[in-house]
């Protein structure tokens, strides 16, 4: 027996068939094998068809009180869109996701439900919790598969007369955004770069993410009346100030995320094939580094690549490196894989595809040859007591140096606050570590200015990134109708 | 898109184009730099500005042909339109009277030194000018810098083909023995600018100089212009492009200005296959 009673009655109008819910195990959604999708930058996971997506949805228990809401950082109504697409109701659905979250199809595949929505699901207390993440992704890609007319656009508010400004254009900025301009607010984001998305575009790898849904996703934003203007540098371009006076902005959302790579400090960092992630993932997403010289930017390709670090933004390096050529990749950490912040299916993916995991070890010195990246030299660890994160922190092993063969070395061990930010605002409160000070809804120190996301946060997710940005808009719209009844 | 407003070539390979980026050009400040792509498949190339006008609404810079993307950037003519600038970026020239400043320009870095010692002299130093080229057709911006309220000018060519016979280390060299200067600011390729510093620190001159390294966003996302300056790691885009000459390991920036040269030629010489001034 499932431990609650599904009440699917209760919820939805009476004339609807009592749901029962089926006791099959979870669906697995398809992907491409291994050794095939290894070779090039398609995307791994292929998505539920309708078919699968009613069985999985089928297993939903309709809880009464509905847990996975709550376990989900923007409130998605999960239940409810679940219900509709046991109904085969998928426009409905859809219009349940993008009442809370305007990028359904990008939060599908890179969300981490697992310890999200899906661990707070009842189901998960027993066995295998409802694939809520693979129902968002198909949700999403079925409306953007819909002729544009057909596709859901959120209600719009009527016209406040009041304009805001975002900064960046990355997850925080475009739900900053999508929510502001649901709010009747007429929207201009800001992005550095020449195209948008922020990490999305240039640091999450098209295999895991096909920038064609980005693009797509984008689009439905200025749908909505959101303006995107690309090339435009706050704190180079426009000051903070010139924004909210010559530019005439009432109010400004700073997303413009954590920014400066982090280096190891070991001798020979500097020598060529030594490579932020930063710096390997944007060649090669977003400058298409993979297509050259069909596209201009160059990228090396190694034999053997080193990653540093355990985390997401490593896996998806490794796994990038692999797909341009590499004959090995390893992936070097100091703790041991279950300290890895990565996602466990990353992880997962990541091994299958053959990346060679070299755990507890940690880089002393990269070596070189004429300029150029020839090993690693790396100190064996164990792991000591628990550190200020909970996980048992590294120990150097005493003489237990060795050496690792390689030609690339790609260094994901996070990132830090862009200096930028100062010259944008000096006046902004920030902290010894360069991040923005705020309140919880994202209020600065600087009236009308809020701020979200890693900026603010230091290196997230995409979906924490997202909620900040959004409850950070319900806050800007509060604080325009108070100024302005205050008038 | 932004659209060329000016081209004239400077020589045989070397060209000034102005490109209509009114935002930019507000902004913009001496020593500074912009990012362009050509189009939409076109890699991040940094420029240093060698003039701008915040009324007129357009900037400018000027480059050498050397590979796909300078070689299909001269190809644009006035009209024209170019996919992305994206500025100003770096730290602008430290600007104050220190007194009597020199000013050294080699090659294409001759164009950033203009706007430098245009900025120099109007902060009130007694500003010499120092521009080097490898023979006369490399030779640039003359008349230009002519025309501003210079203490001398000063002319090297390589081979004796305009001004004096040699580099522009041997005219530092003599202004910092006689004690003429108190500051040097060089701009070029990365081998003259280690001699300037080293020729200048002998005679405990300081010496400003502006880096170039290979960069991608610009912005100090990816690290990749990442410096050696007196042993500490700086990014050329957010930390300068100016630096202290002094303190500078210019072996490891003309090390990682090569790391693409292979990839570089590879790329231009596919261009050129298919390029009109090529058949």
């Amino acid at each position: 027996m499932p431990p609650v009673e599904p009440d699917a009655g209760a919820a939805g109008p009476a004339e609807k068939p009592r749901h029962r819910p089926s006791r099959a195990p979870r669906t697995p959604m398809p992907e491409r094998g291994a050794a095939e999708r290894a070779q090039d930058f398609d995307e791994v996971a292929l998505g539920y068809t309708e078919e699968m997506a009613r069985a999985e949805a089928a297993r939903c228990l309709q809880c009464r009180n509905a847990t996975c809401i709550e376990g989900c950082p923007v409130n998605i109504d999960i239940k409810s869109f679940i219900g509709h697409i046991i109904d085969g109701e998928y426009h409905e659905a859809v219009a349940v996701l993008k009442e809370r979250n305007a990028l359904p199809a990008m939060c599908g595949r890179v969300c981490p439900q697992e310890e999200q929505c899906e661990i707070a699901c009842v189901l998960a207390k027993k066995g295998d919790p409802v694939a809520i993440g693979r129902l968002e992704r198909w949700l999403g890609d079925f409306d953007l598969a819909c002729e544009l007319e057909k596709r859901c656009v959120p209600e719009i508010a009527g016209p406040t007369g009041f304009r805001c400004a975002v900064v960046g254009s990355g997850p925080a900025g475009l739900a900053c955004a999508g929510e502001l301009a649901r709010l009747g607010h007429a929207v201009t984001i800001f992005e550095s770069l020449h195209a948008p998305g922020g990490v999305l575009t240039y640091g999450i790898p098209e295999f895991r993410l096909p920038k064609a849904i980005v693009e797509a996703e984008i689009f439905m934003l200025t749908e909505m009346g959101v303006e995107i203007v690309t090339d435009a540098v706050i704190g180079a371009t426009y000051t903070l100030e010139e924004l909210m006076t010559e530019e005439g902005y009432d109010a400004v959302f700073i997303g413009s995320g954590a920014g400066l790579p982090v280096f190891l400090g070991v001798p020979g960092e500097n020598l060529n094939g030594v490579y932020s992630a930063n710096e390997f993932l944007t060649r090669v997403n977003l400058m298409g580094a993979y297509e050259f010289p069909k596209s201009d930017t160059p990228v090396a390709r190694g034999r053997k690549v080193a990653v540093i670090g355990g985390g997401n933004v490593a896996m998806d390096s490794a796994r990038t490196a692999l797909r341009l050529g590499a004959e090995e990749v390893f992936l070097v950490y100091r703790r041991t894989e279950d300290e890895m912040p990565a996602r466990r299916e990353e992880v997962h993916h990541a091994r299958e595809e053959g990346v060679e995991f070299k755990m507890l070890c940690s880089p002393s010195e990269i070596l070189g040859r004429d300029g150029f990246v020839t090993g690693l030299v790396a100190t064996r660890m164990e792991l000591g007591e628990p550190d200020d994160s909970g996980r048992r922190a590294p120990v150097c092993v005493m003489d237990s140096e060795f050496e690792i063969d390689c030609d690339i070395v790609i260094v994901a061990v996070g990132t830090r606050a862009n200096p930028l930010l100062a010259q944008a605002a000096p006046d902004l409160e920030r902290s010894s570590r360069g991040y923005v000070l705020t309140g919880d809804e994202g209020a600065t120190n600087i009236p009308g200015v809020f701020a979200g996301g890693d900026i603010v946060t230091g290196a997230a997710t995409v979906i924490l990134a997202m909620g900040a940005g959004k409850t950070s808009a319900r806050a800007m719209d509060r604080w325009l109708s108070e100024r302005s009844s205050a008038v | 898109m932004f659209e060329i407003v000016h081209k004239r070539q400077l020589s045989e390979a070397v060209f000034e184009m102005g490109v209509r980026a009114p935002r930019v050009a507000r902004k913009a400040r001496a020593g500074q730099f912009f990012i362009m792509r050509t189009t939409g498949h076109g890699e991040r190339v940094p420029f240093t500005f060698s003039d701008w006008s915040a009324e007129g609404g357009w900037i400018r810079f000027i480059f050498m042909r050397v590979g796909k993307t300078t070689h299909e950037l001269s190809h644009f003519e006035v009209g024209d339109s170019v996919a992305d600038v994206v500025g100003p970026l770096g730290i602008p020239t430290h600007v104050e009277d220190v007194g009597r400043i020199a000013v050294l320009g080699g090659g294409v870095g001759a164009a950033v030194a203009y706007p430098v010692a245009r900025a120099m002299a109007d902060a009130g130093n007694e500003v010499t000018v120092v521009l080097g080229a490898r023979n006369e057709d490399l030779l640039i911006l003359r008349e230009e810098f002519e025309a501003l309220p210079l203490k001398e000018l000063l002319v090297v060519t390589d081979d004796g083909s305009a001004g004096e016979k040699g580099l522009v280390t041997a005219p530092l060299k003599r202004l910092a023995e006689a004690g003429e200067i108190d500051h040097a600011m060089a701009i070029g390729p990365a081998i003259m600018m280690k001699f300037c510093a080293a020729t200048a620190r002998e005679h405990d001159v300081p010496c400003t100089v502006s880096l170039n390294p290979i960069m991608v966003d610009g912005t100090g996302m990816c690290g990749a212009c990442r410096v050696s300056v007196g042993g500490e790691t700086k990014f050329g885009c957010v930390d300068g492009p100016d630096f202290d000459g002094w303190e500078v390991d210019f072996e490891e920036l003309m090390s990682r200005q090569r790391v693409y040269v292979d990839d570089e030629r590879a790329a231009d010489a596919d261009y050129s296959r298919g390029c009109s001034c090529h058949q």
